[in-house]
């Protein structure tokens, strides 16, 4: 006898739960990177450097064990950190007649902050007991203050905001030409207002 | 007035055909296996990130070395008490192992990535300073100066309402 049955074809509909069993395994296994943060250059072990430095050029943040900001010896709230920074790093308190007077700086130029944003250094100092999130939040505010006063500086002279250069500067497709004039700009603002944090090191209490 | 065919409007309609499904499930399949990474790393800490707006990314995961801080979680809560401990590689070290775990995980890149190499503190929100800081003096030592606060996208005013 031969058989002269067609053969039969072979149901796909389960394919699709197949799929699906599949990416669900992948969802739960795998994370999408969501790698980003504050990135910090720490000092080198041994630096035995001693520097004058005037008061006027220093702005120290202290957080107490209660998570209470001090800056420049005010007790504040972290909303108005990032204004009062940027008061000191954009003061440009030299006389007008002086050498390196600041011209691009708006600040009110007064007599008790920083001289020119080259010289303005930014303390942040902690307790042992500080609570991590608040001293990330005080770097958040610091970084996001000279990020403001860069991106002002960057519009006026090329008219993209500092944040556009530097992705643009990362990506990949650009030529090198492109890139060569990319990395001109971000060492001209970051010249204008460079980024002088110290962390200092925690008192043992 | 128009009339309307009938013979149309009762015809069933034919059933959707479900063929093309498996390839688009497949597609989203090999989308989430190109976008995500496997977990390289079992958590055995809390790891809830605290929050930053003026972040940047960190690009080419080959060159990070990651550190976890924060309480121990789960059923080794009875035997590794409350306080944060750090994980490095897999395991729960003490301050004193950083130095020589952040050594092995440098020796273990390729060389031309090694004087770029970027240690990501990847800290829980309940953590405090302290421990961050004997971290951070650690990492002096051996020379591994570029660190990097990993945190998530937010407003960083919300950070104070998680510590209260």
């Amino acid at each position: 006898m031969k058989n002269h049955r067609v053969p039969q074809e072979v149901n796909a509909g389960s394919m699709a739960d197949i799929a699906f069993l599949l990416l669900i395994f992948f969802l739960v296994t795998t994370s999408i990177e969501n790698d980003a943060g504050l990135n910090r250059l720490m000092p080198p072990e041994n630096n035995d450097v001693i520097a004058d430095i005037k008061e006027r050029n220093l702005f120290d943040i202290s957080i107490n064990e209660t998570d209470q900001i001090m800056a420049n010896g005010e007790v504040i709230e972290l909303s108005s950190l990032r204004k009062n920074i940027m008061a000191f790093i954009d003061n440009g308190g030299l006389l007008v007649q002086s050498e390196e007077y600041c011209d691009y700086c708006k600040g009110e130029r007064l007599t008790d902050l920083s001289e020119h944003p080259t010289k303005a250094i930014v303390t942040i100092k902690a307790l042992r007991n500080t609570s991590y999130p608040v001293y990330v939040s005080v770097q958040n505010e610091v970084v996001g203050a000279y990020n403001m006063l860069r991106n002002r500086e960057s519009k006026r002279l090329f008219n993209t905001s500092f944040e556009a250069i530097n992705t643009a500067y990362y990506k990949e497709e650009i030529t090198e030409e492109q890139r060569g004039q990319l990395k001109k700009r971000l060492e001209i603002i970051r010249a204008l207002y460079p980024q002088k944090i110290i962390e200092l090191a925690t008192i043992n209490n | 007035m128009i009339k309307f065919n009938k013979a149309s409007s009762t015809r069933s309609l034919p059933p959707i055909s479900t063929a093309s499904l498996p390839d688009i499930v497949f597609i989203l399949l090999f989308f989430f296996m190109t976008v995500t990474v496997m977990k390289n790393q079992n958590l055995m800490v809390e790891n809830t990130l605290p929050k930053a707006t003026e972040i940047e990314k960190l690009e080419n995961q080959d060159r990070i070395i990651e550190i976890y801080v924060g309480k121990p979680v789960g059923n080794s809560e009875t035997s590794l008490g409350n306080e944060p401990r750090i994980q490095m590689d897999n395991r729960l070290v003490t301050v004193d192992e950083v130095g020589d775990y952040a050594l092995q995980a440098l020796s273990s890149m390729p060389e031309h990535l090694r004087n770029v190499a970027t240690v990501s503190i990847k800290a829980d929100v309940g953590v405090k300073m302290g421990i961050i800081e004997d971290l951070k003096n650690k990492l002096r030592v051996v020379n591994l100066l570029k660190i990097n606060y990993t945190t998530s996208d937010g407003d960083a005013l919300d950070n104070l309402n998680t510590v209260n």
